[in-house]
């Protein structure tokens, strides 16, 4: 069933007078809010920062890899530069990129609350992930730290003499921000709700932003207690990880992967709750399966955990242990395939329209797809012994994190950019920037899979000259892909001032979001909002759109 | 209406016209479901501190089936009657804590200050006898990293004659048994200090008479976190100083 809803005429629409955005004025009024929105707002600035950072240690690790001597820079240059890019992109970038701009912007709002359960920790969570940005600079500023950022051990404790405490530091200050965020999420989600919003009729954002939650609170704090060993192993010497001592480097690989094959699921679920409210709204459909893709995201954040020694196959677990967890990575291609599944059977005979967002949501579907079969590739135990540690990896974790959350992120912010800003983007540009950096992105990591296939091993700043044309395609591709980042900066600063009007609801969409003015009051709601409908009642829509308002509680 | 009109009656009415219970942030519809977020969300953060403290029980589980030898001797080297007393301390202090949330119940301000009072003296006094045992461990050279000596585990020990000298190699893995043991107790020290440090903000606030007007919501969750670290503390005991203390 679908429904074709002419989108509204934009040309007549206005500009609230009071917003969240002009309710308050000068700079104190952002860096003391308590405003869900606002801190969204902030958190959407930084991480805009240290993204365009970690992107141009990306730019300097592909223009070194162009030729085959390590000729730009030394090697241990090349392995700061590629140790920072990874830190940055992974705890500045990718954990917080969706949860903390866009989901702080809507999560209150789809459930109909004025604002999240504990404001003032939620910004304290900026400030922490501010401090940590903060402490990785210092890091990045005196000398730079090259561990890779997995902070391996004994490699971290005991044989480089760079900045690891101050990056380990880091990692624990913002890793703290992020459980403050999940935190506020989960209670939230639990306390807040409207009346009439039930589980069941919350958006899937929603539920994929909860499932995501769970391994914020859970995961990070295993993190955080093994950088502290970390860092007081090379502090004082204390032996937890030194085989001198008779610790086990190998209990530290087992620690850090507890938290960080679920951090992939952190950053990868919220970029699919993205994807499923604008498959729905530009195919004028109700998301198809709607509880099992509901239920996929819970059963990714459960499976997540139980997956982490696949990291390790090549580093000394036992048979058994290898055999266990290399099924149960199976097992986590499963819920995945169902979203995929799902989101495709929601376009079929759907009203589809090509709006930026979707083209994004497109570059998804099809980028995380790949990075999630070749993962599975990578999860059987043969297959990996062969290919891990090369450019098989690189190449397989890019098209998730990037091809996957980042087109999602970018999906986002586009979708949502008329409600946080009340302007529109323009649309013919952002089709170009969206083309621009599928095909940038394509260029950039498939000629990798060939190279890792062909046994190209990861960082490393020189490589055998026949690897060479693969790898300048790669770098080409690079900027491309660079381009296709570029643009979005620009055209959308530009909007803030120039862009388009957009209207409560320039797409037609559903959620409660789309009902209440754009950009929102403070309050967001006049009135808390009673919901009678389910999600993506694109029905409901046209006939509330032909009477009036949101019913609401006096 | 349209969103002009939405604007400009919030902009003239506010939200003043609903009567606000004093303490009642202006997101939550009721006391209740204010309440209710906040015990919600502080036992989320216990849980947080669960899977934090966990890493370090996993690893203390792993070392003590490889190394139990060490982890017996080690053990046999901590001073019993501190640890003990120091059960018995923090087990009086969360009674202190427990009568000063039921004090904020029933309003009594005096009650309120001087059970938070107690609350942080018996706090400060584990801290003092667990900074004079890491002192002690210190002059005996058990301190890895920075002065550690196998010494005391190659030779017979007078306090446990019947503990076997062990051999050099596992008398080294007594390094980690004392590594984990001041990074479990050295975190959980942490704890402490940052807790009695909140309890002296509280008992500023109740001095200044808050508390006791029936919000109370902020010290019945500083009671939980104050019992969590109990609780912390009821597991590493056992685990840190009773290691077959039965021989």
């Amino acid at each position: 069933m679908s429904t074709i809803v002419s989108l509204p005429d934009q040309s007549t629409a206005t500009l609230p007078k009071v917003s969240y955005l002009n309710k308050e004025y000068g700079l104190k009024s952002w860096l003391l809010t308590g405003d869900h929105k606002r801190i969204a707002i902030l958190y959407l600035i930084s991480i805009t920062f240290f993204f365009f950072i970690g992107g141009a240690m990306a730019g300097l690790i592909r223009l070194e890899l162009l030729t085959p001597a390590s000729d730009l820079m030394a090697a241990d240059t090349y392995n700061k530069v590629f140790t920072m890019h990874g830190i940055i992109m992974v705890f500045l970038f990718l954990v917080p990129s969706v949860p903390a701009t866009i989901g702080n912007f809507l999560i209150p709002i789809m459930v109909g609350a004025k604002d999240l359960a504990f404001p003032k920790i939620n910004l304290l969570s900026w400030y922490l992930y501010i401090a940590g940005g903060i402490l990785l600079m210092t890091a990045l500023i005196s000398g730079g730290v090259d561990t890779g950022w997995t902070f391996t051990t004994p490699l971290s404790t005991h044989y480089l003499n760079t900045h690891v405490i101050t990056a380990g530091l880091a990692v624990f200050v913002a890793g703290f921000s992020s459980i403050f965020t999940g935190l506020n999420f989960i209670v939230t989600i639990h306390r807040m709700r409207a009346p009439g919003m039930t589980w069941f009729r919350l958006p899937l954002f929603v539920w994929s932003h909860y499932a995501a939650s769970i391994l914020m609170v859970l995961g990070t704090p295993v993190l955080a207690i093994t950088l502290v060993l970390v860092i007081l192993e090379r502090t004082i010497g204390i032996g937890v990880f030194d085989p001198a001592k008779g610790g086990d480097p190998l209990l530290f690989q087992h620690l850090f992967w507890f938290y960080s094959h679920p951090a992939v699921y952190i950053m990868i679920l919220p970029g699919m709750g993205v994807i499923s409210e604008v498959i729905s709204t530009f195919s004028r459909k109700r998301v198809f399966g709607y509880t099992a893709v509901a239920f996929s995201s819970v059963a990714i954040a459960v499976f997540g955990f139980f997956v982490w020694a696949h990291h390790m196959f090549i580093m000394g677990v036992s048979n058994y242990s290898a055999l266990v967890f290399s099924l149960l990575t199976m097992l986590v291609a499963v819920p995945s395939a169902i979203k995929i599944f799902n989101w495709a059977a929601t376009l079929y005979k759907g009203s589809i329209t090509f709006e930026t967002p979707m083209l994004y949501a497109f570059g998804f579907m099809g980028l995380f797809t790949i990075g999630g079969l070749t993962g599975v590739f990578l999860g059987s135990l043969g297959m990996d012994i062969h290919l891990t540690e090369t450019y098989f990896i690189v190449a397989h974790f890019h098209f998730v994190m990037v091809g996957g959350m980042l087109m999602a992120y970018l999906s986002g912010v586009h979708f949502w950019w008329p409600k946080m800003t009340g302007r529109m983007y323009p649309e013919g540009l952002s089709k170009l920037a969206a083309v621009t950096t599928f095909i940038g992105f394509i260029l950039t990591f498939f000629p990798q899979f060939i190279l890792g296939y062909l046994g190209m091993p990861r960082r490393y700043a020189a490589y055998p000259p026949e690897f060479q044309v693969l790898n300048v395609f790669s770098t080409a591709g690079a900027s491309v892909l660079g381009v296709g980042y570029l643009l979005p900066l620009l055209y959308l600063t530009w909007s803030l001032k120039y862009g388009a009007i957009a209207g409560a609801n320039p797409w037609q969409a559903t959620g409660l979001e789309w009902q209440i003015q754009s950009p929102p009051l403070t309050e967001n709601f006049v009135e808390t909002p009673i919901v009678t409908h389910e999600a993506y009642d694109y029905e409901w829509l046209a006939h509330k759109t032909e009477h009036d308002e949101v019913e609401t509680v006096g | 209406m349209d969103s002009h009109a939405l604007a400009a009656q919030t902009s003239e009415t506010g939200h003043i016209e609903h009567a606000h219970p004093p303490h009642l942030r202006h997101h939550f519809e009721t006391v209740e479901q204010q309440r209710e977020a906040a015990s919600f969300g502080m036992w989320l953060f216990l849980l947080t501190e669960i899977m934090f403290f966990g890493g370090l029980f996993c690893a203390y589980l792993i070392y003590r089936n490889w190394y139990y030898p060490a982890f017996v001797v080690g053990s046999h080297q901590l001073k019993i009657w501190a640890g003990t007393t120091n059960t018995g301390v923090l087990i009086g202090s969360s009674f202190t804590m427990a009568m000063a949330v039921y004090s904020s119940q029933v309003r009594n301000r005096a009650a309120l200050i001087g059970y938070l009072l107690l609350t942080i003296v018996l706090g400060t006094v584990f801290l003092g006898i667990k900074g004079y045992e890491w002192h002690d461990e210190w002059e005996h050279h058990h301190v890895p990293g920075l002065n550690f000596s196998v010494s005391d585990f190659v030779h017979t020990s007078a306090a446990y004659p019947e503990d076997k000298p062990l051999p050099l190699d596992m008398a080294e893995k007594t390094q980690v048994y004392f590594s984990l043991y001041f990074a479990m107790t050295g975190m959980h020290a942490l704890h402490m200090i940052i807790g009695v440090s909140l309890l002296i903000i509280l008992l500023a606030q109740a001095w200044g008479g808050a508390y006791t007007d029936g919000h109370m919501t902020t010290i019945e969750n500083f009671g939980l976190y104050w019992h969590f670290v109990d609780i912390i503390w009821i597991f590493l005991f056992p685990l840190l100083y009773l290691i077959s203390r039965h021989q």
